[in-house]
């Protein structure tokens, strides 16, 4: 563990976690969380937890992105601002 | 060769040449890699969960860079649901198993009554047999996932 390294993941983690439920486009949002999932599996790979950064790459990172954009193309925009 | 001129001819804007040839190459070595992650399971990091994600992942990719038809030729959905409900019935299958030959749920060892063989080389094989379940039915139902949300249960156009 390098904890200067862990502090600046940590860091971005948390930059991109505020700017996910902040920012205001599905997609965009959809996009930060990828890059959020990217980061949280680079923190569980550097603290030592191989398997688990494993899954969330997959998971998180992969095919929850698609499935947020697959749902992101069902819905429609209501409000015209 | 010519089909794909032909796609490139007839596709609409949006989708390209590149992004289909390159998906082309790049899905059997997802689907190698994904294999690799089931079998070194009990080895080293990976496992069914991680390895069947990966071998959905790349129907997905094909799904996204294609349409929704190019993956129903690869694998229907009626042979979708088998090896899903295959998957399920082998980890539950080799549970039960042990639990019915007189061990706990999952207590490999006792499988020495079926095949004869050292227990600590059953205990090895199945958590490899349980692991190629949990990656069957982890990718039947990653893929179903898309086919549904992405489509609607249509299975026309995809994304």
């Amino acid at each position: 563990m390098i904890w200067q390294f862990d502090l600046l993941i940590l860091a971005l983690v948390v930059i991109c976690a505020i700017a996910t439920i902040t920012v205001r486009d599905l997609l965009a949002a959809t996009v930060i969380f990828g890059v959020y999932s990217f980061l949280m599996c680079l923190l569980w790979a550097e603290m030592g937890a191989v398997d688990v950064a494993f899954t969330e790459a997959t998971v998180g990172a992969g095919v929850s992105t698609i499935l947020f954009i697959a749902a992101i193309f069902r819905t429609t925009r209501r409000s015209k601002d | 060769m010519k089909r794909l001129q032909e796609r490139a001819n007839t596709r609409p804007a949006g989708q390209g040449l590149i992004i289909e040839t390159s998906v082309r190459i790049m899905v059997p070595f997802i689907q190698l890699y994904g294999l690799y992650v089931i079998v070194h399971g009990h080895y080293s990091p990976g496992g069914g969960f991680q390895g069947g994600v990966a071998l959905g992942a790349s129907f997905i990719l094909l799904g996204l860079a294609f349409d929704l038809p190019t993956t129903l030729e690869r694998m229907s959905e009626r042979s979708n649901a088998l090896l899903a409900n295959a998957g399920v019935l082998i980890f539950t299958g080799v549970g039960a198993m042990c639990a019915i030959l007189g061990g706990y749920l999952l207590d490999y060892s006792v499988l020495t009554a079926i095949i004869p063989m050292a227990a600590a080389e059953w205990r090895s094989l199945g958590i490899f047999l349980v692991e190629v379940g949990v990656g069957l039915a982890v990718m039947s139902i990653m893929v179903s996932l898309f086919w549904d949300i992405g489509s609607a249960g249509q299975m026309d156009e995809g994304l």
